[in-house]
């Protein structure tokens, strides 16, 4: 698969049909990979394939890198996954479908965290989005790398963060605010988990804003609450579950509930699952008068 | 005499700080109504009166319970009646997403209420405080939330 994508991405940076490769290359040490940017055909050789290409990097298709938009057209490797965000990014208007040239990789999974790597991708280092994922042949692209994978998911999705989820959800109301209080009591407020969300790509954050200070600036738990519930507020209808936040978190707290939580709710209440289609329209800046609720009295 | 303009002013004791917030067409016309009419109801709600619902933003609420709400109301018109045609059909998604975040967080949803009052519905509205306020009055003051603050320095 690498010689392949290597093959076309000289190629289209030769054409100049795009101006910079974005890709995974190894770090120094080759423990872990890193992004890439390629400008130079010459360099194309740098680029990796391997169950350790974890990051999502359509975060650096937002207009948080400026300085990416700036080296003109870019292409990027992405799988399935990361390419949900990418279509969510097209449906909010970020850019258009033709303004991205998509590698898209099949995909037979990816490690959890990259430390969790032992040179064989296991069941049990996977996360639990590549176990119920249905993009391993990845959906909307302008070039596919890699045999096509047969893989067909659980109809009922399985995995940790679904059991956690229902086990919280049958607790009692007090359980699971002692739970999240004591989650949330160890964030550090270093809004690692935003930036690496490729669709929190506002450029002036909530917690920016000061006139008032809408998010409490010191980590406390109250303010550490009132930030954790904006923030998944903020990503309802958009999420796609691609688990970047949890993994970024330096503290470990369990975004990828929240975020799976939300999810549900959004596939119950409109029908809506996040990052398949790019000509529609995100849940929450739409409505339809026939919206089902059973708790506004 | 129908239950809402009953007398039973509460006597002493902790008096639940609740805050409403809603839309200048309909809900707050209501409220408006209750009071030229001189409909007696409990005193503990704080009004906010925002142009529509579609301007509630979720972070009010969040606000509004760390600074020591006891309970919040959030109201406006009803669906197909809004002042703006559709900025209840708006928040009506947005509080779909928020009611069940702040459940899953543990919030008790006896302290966060939603309703559509319309500008003639003072009886409603009147109603509605009263029920809301006993309710959260038996439940006492929201010390999970307020207490937050305190857990801070326990742990240093
Ligand atoms: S979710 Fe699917 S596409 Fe993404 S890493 Fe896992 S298997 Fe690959
Ligand atoms: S899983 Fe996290 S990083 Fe990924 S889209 Fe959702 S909120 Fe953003
Ligand atoms: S990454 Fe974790 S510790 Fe940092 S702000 Fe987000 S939740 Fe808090
Ligand atoms: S004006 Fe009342 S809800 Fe929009």
């Amino acid at each position: 698969m690498e010689k392949t994508l290597r093959l076309k991405a000289k190629e289209l940076l030769e054409s100049g049909e795009v101006k910079v490769v974005i890709g995974y290359g190894w770090n120094r040490s080759k423990t872990r990979t890193t992004p890439v940017f390629i400008t130079d055909p010459a360099d194309v050789d740098t680029l990796v394939w391997n169950p350790l290409c974890v990051n999502n990097l359509s975060l650096y298709l937002t207009r948080k890198y400026k300085e990416i938009k700036a080296l003109g057209r870019p292409a990027i490797v992405a799988k399935g996954c990361d390419i949900r965000n990418i279509v969510v990014l097209i449906t909010e208007g970020q850019f258009k479908r033709e303004d991205v040239f998509i590698i898209g990789m099949t995909c037979n999974g990816t490690v959890y965290k990259q430390d969790l790597w032992k040179g064989e991708l296991t069941p049990n280092i996977m996360p639990t989005k590549c176990h119920n994922c249905d993009v391993r042949n990845p959906h909307v692209t302008d070039f596919v790398v890699g045999e096509k994978s047969t893989f067909t998911p659980p109809e009922v999705p399985t995995g940790m963060v679904y059991d956690k989820v229902k086990d919280l959800d049958s607790k009692s109301q007090s359980e699971r605010w002692a739970f999240w209080v004591k989650e949330f009591s160890r964030c550090v407020k270093c809004y690692a988990c935003r930036q690496v969300c490729p669709l929190c790509y506002c450029e002036r954050c909530i917690t920016e804003k000061n006139m008032p200070q809408w998010i409490e600036t010191s980590a406390h738990p109250r303010g550490n609450l009132s930030w954790n519930l904006t923030r998944a507020m903020h990503l309802v209808g958009r999420c796609t579950f691609c688990g970047e936040c949890e993994r970024s978190c330096p503290v470990n707290i369990p975004l990828n509930l929240i975020n799976q939580k939300m999810i549900g709710v959004v596939k119950e209440a409109f029908d809506f699952k996040s990052g398949y289609d790019e000509k529609t329209h995100p849940p929450m800046i739409v409505f339809s008068p026939d919206d089902k609720e059973n708790f506004i009295k | 005499m129908s239950g809402h303009t009953e007398h039973s002013a509460p006597t002493g004791g902790y008096e639940p700080k609740i805050m409403a917030f809603v839309c200048n067409w309909c809900t707050y016309a209501g409220a408006d109504l209750a009071g030229t009419s001189r409909m007696e109801y409990r005193p503990n709600v704080r009004i906010i009166k925002l142009p529509c619902t579609g301007r509630i933003d979720p972070l009010f609420i969040i606000k509004a319970f760390e600074n020591g709400a006891d309970g919040v109301l959030v109201s406006g018109c009803h669906p197909g009646d809004c002042h703006y045609t559709t900025g209840n059909y708006h928040a009506r998604r947005r509080w779909i997403g928020f009611k069940h975040l702040m459940e899953f967080a543990g919030i008790d949803m006896r302290r966060l209420h939603f309703s559509w009052v319309s500008a003639s519905e003072a009886i409603k509205w009147v109603d509605l405080i009263n029920k809301v306020t006993d309710e959260i009055k038996a439940l006492g003051p929201f010390m999970e939330y307020k207490g937050l603050k305190a857990t801070e320095a326990e742990q240093g």
